[in-house]
């Protein structure tokens, strides 16, 4: 069987991390956000599917497994801030909220 | 009963420790009870231990407390010496100082902070009878320091007016030069002769010095010292004249009849080591010369009715010194004993006037008070005799004692007893300057006030009164501390010489007579003269001496501290301040409040590590 080069699944993931960290940094729109680091956690799932298919191990679509619950709780947690932001400030841009500056 | 000689200081000590706890809440009746009343007990304490102690044939007893600390062979106690020196001391303190604390319960009655007067009074007769019956030098020490203490919180009692806070720290910083210098002396005794057991240490000085040796004279010169801070001897006498800031009992109890005289007491109880350096002797006999003539003169020129007690008490205490200084001991501690009597009634009558007359300090707003204040003037004669050595009155055998020393003692003794006697006309002149113009003549204001002296305050003037007369004729038993075993040696001089001493301060008084109550001869006349106003401005500064230290010591001091205003030194430890204040004002900036930037941030420096981990 044609196997896929365990390097084209590791410059995908990587391209995928990199895409979800200029999400990250770039946009103001807090759902946005979010979204861009659910690719970030998805690039690095995976970068360990294809280590344990390189390797042959069951490891790393265990560890996969537990990034998918640690995201669908970490969503959870988000979307509830998200509202809570909100609500309170009648926005969803991070820069409105830079009261913690030194 | 002489065991019970620990009860001394403890119980104005534990007197003290009561008012200070209950800080103002008993009543004044209480508080009269309990200041004035523990002193008294402590007297009777004293009278009793005496009685005891005069009949035992023993010339010596020691009572052992506690040891205070112990290191090594250094092992100083609570331990209290009791011979004929520290009883008279222990008496003249308990007793006047009983007197006095009566007194002040009528005197300071008005007072708000009554029940502080009288716990601060407390601690100083504590700390001083601590000091005269200390066995060592270190409790000496400790005692020497708290009436040191109590002395600059008595000074500045009224610290709401800024002057007497002043006046107080002037007391404090000039005493403070003396006492390093004794504690200085201390050492040096302690590294020479291992012990500061002050009869350990004068056996130890005797076996191991010759007489006139350099270790002799440093250790006496430096305890001369001492001597001479605490008891307002030239030059550190600048601080007495501005402690009359007081409340008046506090000028009678500490400066005049206790406190200032510590200094004699100190050199009377090393007299072994003063006699092992002659010259420092010497120095201290000059000392107590310049000192009397010096106050004598200005005493003449001040119109302040305290400031001229207290140049009086710099003179008598001068005596003092001179006496010491040619080996009349016993003489000089009689004369602190009769000083005590005579001066406390001056300063209490003082104060009674002072009381009366709604607080005129100046005699020449007084005049013609003799009928309006007959107390007073009752015990400013009496005072006044005794203080000029009236023939027959206490001052009069105290005094004559020291000079017929001087003068038998011949050499220099000659000059001494000259000056000595000149002294004695101007005592003369300048205490009944201030009978005079005080109680005779016309009055000069205060027409229509009555004297307000209550029972309290006219029991210790009528005591004192007495006293002041007939103290001459009390025996003090310190023949045996001073002779070494040796038998008393009689100083005869001849009739001549006694006559010039007693026909001296007559003549004073009748110059001050002649000045002040008949009008022959006249002060505005005198001052008429550019040379004598010029003279009478010198003499009424203190003889220029507060000018002298101006700018001897504070003027280049208030020069370097203005040059000096941003400390050299200081600015190492600000560039520290600075430093950390600009870092931390960088790294301030950088917490901007935008997740954005810290997001940026932490991806950078993750990147950097990385790279570092990949390159290196």
């Amino acid at each position: 069987m044609e196997t896929i080069p365990t390097e084209h699944g590791l410059i995908l993931a990587g391209i995928l991390f990199v895409l979800g960290l200029i999400g990250v940094l770039t946009r103001r729109n807090i759902v946005f956000v979010l979204m861009s680091l659910e690719i970030m956690l998805n690039a690095s799932g995976l970068a360990f599917i294809v280590a344990a298919a390189r390797w042959g191990h069951a490891e790393g679509q265990i560890m996969f497994l537990m990034i998918l619950t640690l995201a669908a709780a970490e969503v959870a947690v988000g979307l509830g801030l998200i509202i809570q932001m909100y609500r309170k400030f009648q926005t969803v841009d991070i820069s409105v909220l830079s009261e913690m500056k030194g | 009963m002489q065991e019970f000689i620990w009860l001394l200081p403890t119980l104005p000590l534990l007197s003290f420790l009561s008012l200070a706890i209950t800080g103002g809440s008993l009543s004044k009746r209480a508080v009269a009870a309990l200041g004035a009343g523990s002193i008294g007990v402590a007297f009777l304490v004293a009278a009793f231990i005496a009685v005891e102690f005069l009949n035992s044939e023993e010339e010596v007893f020691v009572y052992q407390a506690w040891v205070w600390m112990s290191v090594g062979s250094f092992s100083p106690g609570f331990t209290f010496y009791l011979d004929g020196l520290s009883l008279v001391m222990i008496l003249i303190i308990t007793g006047v100082g009983f007197l006095i604390h009566l007194y002040s319960t009528g005197f300071m009655f008005d007072d708000p902070s009554y029940s502080r007067f009288f716990s601060y009074m407390n601690l100083f007769v504590a700390a001083m009878l601590m000091l005269v019956l200390a066995d060592n030098l270190v409790l000496l020490y400790l005692g020497w320091e708290g009436v040191g203490l109590c002395s600059y919180l008595l000074i500045g009692f009224w610290y709401e007016n800024p002057a007497n806070g002043y006046a107080a720290r002037k007391a404090f910083v000039v005493t403070r030069v003396g006492d390093t210098s004794m504690a200085i002396g201390l050492f040096l005794l302690f590294r020479e002769l291992g012990t500061l057991n002050i009869q350990d240490l004068m056996t130890a000085a005797q076996s191991e010095w010759q007489i006139g040796t350099g270790m002799a004279v440093a250790c006496s010169l430096l305890l001369l010292g001492g001597a001479v801070g605490k008891s307002a001897q030239l030059p550190l006498q600048a601080w007495l004249p501005d402690a009359m800031a007081g409340p008046t009992p506090i000028s009678a109890l500490i400066h005049a009849a206790t406190m200032v005289t510590a200094g004699v007491y100190l050199i009377a109880r090393t007299h072994i080591l003063f006699e092992l350096a002659p010259s420092v002797q010497l120095l201290v006999a000059c000392v107590g010369l310049a000192t009397l003539l010096m106050a004598g003169f200005t005493a003449m020129t001040q119109h302040d009715i305290k400031r001229i007690l207290a140049y009086s008490t710099i003179s008598q205490i001068g005596y003092m010194f001179l006496g010491l200084g040619v080996g009349a001991w016993s003489a000089s501690v009689f004369h602190l004993m009769t000083h005590a009597f005579f001066k406390a009634l001056l300063f209490l009558a003082a104060g009674t006037v002072i009381y009366s007359l709604h607080h005129e300090h100046d005699i020449f707003k007084m005049g013609g008070k003799r009928k309006q204040l007959p107390i007073a003037f009752a015990s400013f004669m009496v005072g006044s005799l005794a203080l000029a050595a009236f023939p027959f009155t206490s001052g009069y055998f105290s005094k004559d004692e020291i000079l017929v020393v001087a003068y038998a003692a011949g050499g220099s003794g000659v000059w001494l007893w000259a000056g000595g006697v000149f002294g004695a006309f101007l005592t003369g002149i300048y205490s009944f300057r201030l009978v005079f113009v005080v109680f005779f003549g016309a009055s000069q204001g205060h027409h229509d006030e009555k004297e307000k002296t209550g029972f309290a305050m006219a029991t210790p003037l009528f005591i004192l009164m007495v006293l002041s007369l007939v103290g001459g004729w009390i025996q003090i038993p310190v023949e045996s501390v001073f002779n070494h075993g040796q038998p008393h040696e009689e100083h005869h001089v001849s009739a001549l010489i006694h006559g010039i001493m007693i026909a001296v301060p007559l003549f004073g008084i009748a110059v001050s007579y002649l000045f002040f109550v008949s009008g022959a001869l006249s002060v505005e006349k005198l001052m008429s003269y550019k040379f004598s106003k010029t003279l009478h401005r010198f003499w009424f500064s203190g003889w220029a001496m507060d000018a002298f230290y101006k700018h001897l010591l504070i003027s280049p001091f208030m020069w370097l501290s203005r040059v000096n205003r941003n400390d050299f030194f200081d600015t190492l430890y600000n560039s520290v301040i600075t430093i950390s204040r600009f870092a931390n004002g960088l790294l301030v900036r950088t917490q901007t409040g935008y997740i954005g930037w810290y997001l940026i941030s932490m991806a950078a420096g993750l990147i950097a590590v990385l790279a570092v981990g990949v390159y290196l």
